[in-house]
């Protein structure tokens, strides 16, 4: 759902190609996640056909035909708009943990087992970002610290949920 | 090969256990973080592998020799030559200046004063200390205190470092400074560390952790290389 809006906002900053947006993409948000030639020429054919954008005269040259596409004043509201919004406080709410710890509840199984190998995984990951914090450039830096944040509150999520197991147990089972 | 190891340590304070049985070891060079909830265990523990406190039941190894029936002497010994610490507050002698606390345990352990304030310099640079050297407890701030407090843990050049909390009292950004520094520096040094914390983040630092719970290491942690 980002990638329209974190297209447009690219565009914003300047008229740009799909060639430039797809870079541009990789390079800021793509992060082992880069977006697809196609995926970027689909979001600005449907950006022009909403008004959000419009192409710009083909321009010639050795290689293929290229356009470079123009935000428009309905595209930048909704930049505008995007960016003053609060993203959803609780995206991960039913998260795969939280089924995890209460389906090993109600078969009986492990649960504080299970938690014990989460908070290994979840320690080497921290290490690993660390490691990427203490050597990455600043925007490395950014999103290691936004991973290990989030990482921290799941270990203390796991801390909290192992504390209280037995009251946790006795609620799931029949 | 380690260099030190806890085996089956039982330590009680009056009627309240604080270790049931807890084992571990730390490989040359390694450093391991002691993670658990308050009141685990986990600072008993390092208390123990320290040679502070001598455990009820149970053997500490330290370098091939055990350390836990050693006497007082023998053990204050090995902390001043072989050891160095860090706590999470309240370390420094406020009456010294930062260079003269940096250089205690070598005055302490006989070096005579010059060449000792030389070598405690020498940590200020390193730290980012730089300009502090004079300065009183009183005029430094939380981070550098315990940038101060890890050189005189340091100036030594200790086999190990045990630190509890070192970071405990601190903000995250200066609290991210000291571990950024002080895994740099023993690394180094090839200084063994065993770094306490309830902090995941300090924790992953180190490259692993064991879990102290209910006065036991987890067996899941405790049996990593």
């Amino acid at each position: 759902m980002t990638v329209p809006l974190t297209l447009l906002g690219l565009l914003e900053r300047e008229p740009s190609h799909g060639y430039d947006l797809k870079r541009d993409y990789d390079t800021y948000f793509g992060r082992g996640r880069p977006v697809r030639y196609s995926q970027v020429y689909a979001t600005l054919g449907r950006l022009t056909r909403d008004g959000k954008a419009v192409p710009g005269p083909v321009e010639q040259g050795a290689g293929p035909e290229r356009r470079r596409y123009v935000i428009t004043d309905a595209g930048v509201a909704d930049v505008e708009e995007w960016l003053s919004e609060p993203a959803q406080p609780e995206p991960d709410l039913q998260s795969e943990l939280f089924v995890k710890v209460v389906l090993s509840l109600m078969l009986d199984r492990p649960a504080d087992r299970y938690l014990d190998i989460q908070r290994a995984a979840h320690l080497q990951r921290m290490r690993e970002l660390t490691d990427l914090s203490s050597r990455g450039d600043p925007l490395d830096v950014l999103l290691a610290d936004h991973a290990l944040f989030r990482l921290e509150a799941d270990l203390r999520w796991i801390d909290y949920t192992a504390a209280r197991l037995d009251l946790l147990a006795k609620t799931v089972r029949r | 090969m380690k260099i030190l190891e806890a085996k089956g340590l039982v330590k009680s304070f009056g009627q309240t256990p604080a270790l049931r049985g807890a084992s571990m070891g730390v490989s040359r060079g390694e450093i391991v973080a002691v993670m658990g909830p308050s009141g685990s265990g986990k600072s008993t523990l390092l208390h123990c592998l320290a040679g502070i406190l001598v455990p009820d039941d149970g053997e500490v190894w330290f370098d091939g020799q055990r350390l836990d029936t050693r006497g007082d002497d023998r053990r204050s010994e090995l902390r001043r030559d072989r050891f160095g610490f860090v706590f999470q507050t309240g370390q420094l002698v406020p009456e010294l200046t930062a260079e003269e606390n940096v250089a205690l345990p070598l005055l302490l352990g006989g070096t005579r004063r010059v060449p000792a304030v030389a070598e405690a310099r020498r940590w200020f640079g390193r730290l980012n200390l730089d300009g502090l050297e004079q300065r009183r407890s009183g005029e430094l701030s939380g981070g550098q205190a315990q940038r101060v407090a890890l050189a005189r843990g340091l100036v030594t050049g200790p086999e190990v470092l045990f630190a509890d909390e070192p970071t405990g009292s601190l903000d995250s950004v200066s609290a991210v400074m000291v571990m950024k520094l002080l895994t740099a520096a023993v690394r180094e040094l090839g200084t063994t560390v065993v770094l306490v914390t309830h902090d995941a983040r300090i924790a992953a630092y180190a490259d692993r952790e064991v879990v102290v719970r209910d006065g036991a290491v987890s067996t899941l942690t405790g049996v990593q290389a």
